[in-house]
């Protein structure tokens, strides 16, 4: 235990420097989340992942996120327990009917102002689930989607990027 | 002698390879409940069709494998649950997808179903209902003061969604009851007149975790029905993703239960392991999680040197790492007083419901696919099963601690035997044909059943997750233990919601 900790101590940290964003990425990220966004986001955010009905593929990436080579909380982005404690809600999936309910009443406990972020293919437009008798056609066919992540699943690098850009905007110019 | 002697009038269906199908009647559906119900044989699974219903079942100590079928005309059928429990649930499923009756199940609630689809029996009769959530009674509990906490489907982590009823008698769990079915995607239903390629790729997408396994499992058992023999190349490639992915995931979740003991940096540590070995597959295969790289018939993508490279470097570096942090876990009081003794499962109910992997193996049930009924290149490779009597939380980290040291040897000796060749045998089709494959993912065993169209797409298919088998058992092995301590309890069965929703 003593050795394991005085090396972490001694090493040079894992985390990696954070990706760098392309203007064309964050013109995307611009638009699709707004002027009055920008205005209210602020250097931080808490982020309530929802998983509606995903295979936990995208789950697996975004757990990804706080190992030590990304360490999202040194942005400023950390996961909260509870919708009511949070910003962003970053959702996965093509939502099935089973979650809709649940989907809908998590975002109306989460206080405004709000932000939804669509995570994956499934999120998108229902991925390979689209038809599915069992399934919507996406995160955009029940809530308003501001943000969309693709990858099937999204590396924690295309997270990043995304919810970086996020932040980005919201700092002063 | 016949390999399933008891059934005397069953008809064997000559389409099926590489284990038996039996056409059998009521009489002999009994009888097999019967076996069942004794612990001579395993349930391997049951699923349905439109008027068919369907189990796998493994006669005695793996000696066979068949699977039964018993046309249902009027739809109805003597459930196997009214005296095989780990049934139950695998029925109440068929009767939702279905509209398949099982009758005489103890437990006639939906599964699956919530009342949400805008239609009833949707693999089956497809009839249009209006959507009405019904509300769903949970099984009570009775005595002095008892309190409910609920749990879900919603939950706290970043996890899949699933719900959770306690009855609490202050801090002890008197009874946990789960509902599942918030994943369910309807995937057999798009399976349905999917082409090979599109319904390899559902199968990769029917728990992310173990995308190489369900697709290895659904691509064996069409190359089992189309009498299709991957190059030895490719068969070496999928043990190498096979073997990647269980290490990935083991060492994931030695960190996380350890985290759910509130032991954090045996988390971080694990967590950069994993992350190392995700990277590795993502040099090697291009992909982090290895998706849609097996394909029926062999793989999607060679390996390189570069990729060999990655992966060996990869294996250097968890032999290097992880033995200190397993001496960590095993010195550490605070955290051996929370996980020795926790969540105990009873090795009879772990080979009453068959369970695999490490469940199963941490409870005394020594059953590995890889061995038996085994499928290439393992014939070719040395590895140890381990397996524990106690069958407590402390055991199933200590087998999973013994598959990533098997794993390492596994992937060293596929890199250094790797066979030259061809990456993929062209499929040829021409008759409806129909193939079973049983293979190990990190859960344990996944059954997969498929039945082709002579033009090569698929008629059904049906993929079983280890889970089936795990989930009603979780909820035994939580008894008499504290509500705080759930979610260690959990994490160490480590479930699929996606996989068993499906």
């Amino acid at each position: 235990m003593r050795r394991t900790l005085l090396e972490g101590l001694l090493h040079r940290p894992l985390s990696e420097p954070p990706p760098a964003l392309d203007a064309a990425e964050l013109e995307a990220v611009a638009q699709a989340v707004g002027v009055a966004a920008r205005a209210r986001l602020g250097r931080s955010l808490s982020i309530r992942e929802i998983d509606a009905g995903s295979c936990n593929g995208c789950e697996l990436e975004i757990v990804a996120l706080n190992n030590a080579f990304y360490d999202l909380e040194r942005f400023g982005l950390r996961f909260v327990a509870s919708p009511r404690h949070a910003d962003v809600l970053l959702v996965t999936g093509p939502v099935t009917h089973n979650m809709r309910a649940a989907l809908l009443r998590t975002w109306e406990a989460t206080p405004d102002p709000k932000w939804v972020v669509a995570v994956g293919a499934c999120a998108h437009d229902g991925g390979e689930f689209a038809g599915s008798y069992a399934c919507e056609r996406g995160v955009g066919a029940v809530l308003p989607v501001d943000l969309f992540i693709p990858g099937c699943p999204p590396t924690p690098v295309d997270l990043l990027k995304g919810l970086l850009g996020l932040l980005k905007l919201s700092a002063p110019r | 002698m016949p390999i399933f002697p008891e059934l005397r009038t069953a008809v064997r269906v000559e389409t099926q390879n590489p284990w038996p199908r039996f056409l059998v009647d009521i009489a002999s559906w009994r009888l097999a409940g019967a076996e069942l119900a004794a612990g001579r044989w395993t349930l391997l699974g049951l699923w349905g069709e439109a008027d068919t219903v369907h189990m796998a079942v493994l006669r005695g100590q793996n000696e066979a494998i068949g699977v039964l079928s018993l046309p249902c005309a009027d739809r109805r059928f003597p459930a196997l649950g009214a005296r095989h429990t780990p049934a139950i649930r695998l029925e109440r499923a068929a009767q939702d997808l279905f509209g398949l009756v099982a009758e005489g199940l103890p437990d006639a609630r939906p599964w699956l179903d919530h009342g949400a689809w805008g239609v009833r029996a949707p693999l089956g009769r497809a009839e249009p209902v209006a959507e009405a959530a019904a509300p769903y009674p949970f099984l009570p509990a009775e005595g002095g003061a008892l309190h409910q906490v609920a749990v879900g489907p919603v939950h706290a982590g970043i996890i899949e969604p699933g719900h959770f009823r306690f009855h609490a008698d202050g801090e002890t769990v008197v009874r946990l009851e789960e509902r599942f079915g918030y994943t369910h995607k309807g995937t057999e239903a798009l399976m349905r007149g999917a082409d090979l390629a599109r319904a390899a790729r559902l199968a990769g997408r029917v728990s992310g975790d173990s995308t190489v396994a369900f697709t290895l499992a659904f691509a064996r058992a069409a190359e089992a029905a189309l009498g299709l023999a991957p190059p030895p190349r490719a068969v070496w490639l999928r043990a190498l993703m096979a073997e990647l992915e269980r290490l990935a995931n083991h060492l994931g979740d030695v960190g996380a239960i350890c985290n759910d003991a509130s032991f954090a940096i045996m988390n971080a540590h694990c967590a950069v392991l994993r992350e190392r070995v995700l990277r590795a597959a993502a040099v090697a295969f291009g992909h982090r999680l290895m998706m849609d790289r097996v394909a029926v018939g062999g793989v999607a993508t060679d390996l390189d040197a570069t990729g060999a490279a990655a992966i060996t470097a990869v294996v250097a570096a968890v032999r290097q790492r992880f033995p200190r942090l397993v001496e960590l876990y095993d010195n550490t009081a605070s955290l051996q007083d929370r996980v020795v003794g926790t969540g105990r499962l009873d090795p009879a109910l772990a080979r009453q419901f068959g369970c695999g992997g490490f469940v199963g193996r941490a409870s005394g049930r020594d059953f590995d696919a890889r061995r038996w009924p085994g499928y290439p290149p393992y014939g070719d490779l040395r590895f140890d099963v381990p397996v524990r009597a106690e069958g407590d939380v402390n055991a199933r980290v200590w087998i999973r601690i013994g598959e990533i040291e098997a794993s390492l040897g596994l992937i060293e000796q596929l890199l250094a035997g790797l066979p030259a060749g061809e990456l993929r045998a062209p499929a040829a089709f021409g008759a409806e044909a129909e193939g079973v494959a049983l293979v190990e993912g990190f859960r344990g065993d996944i059954l997969a059943w498929v039945r082709l169209n002579a033009d090569g797409t698929v008629a059904r298919c049906h993929l079983r997750d280890p889970s089936w088998f795990h989930w009603p058992v979780l909820e035994a092995a939580v008894d008499g233990n504290i509500v705080a301590d759930f979610p260690l309890c959990n994490k160490s069965f480590n479930c699929a919601y996606s996989g068993h929703d499906l």
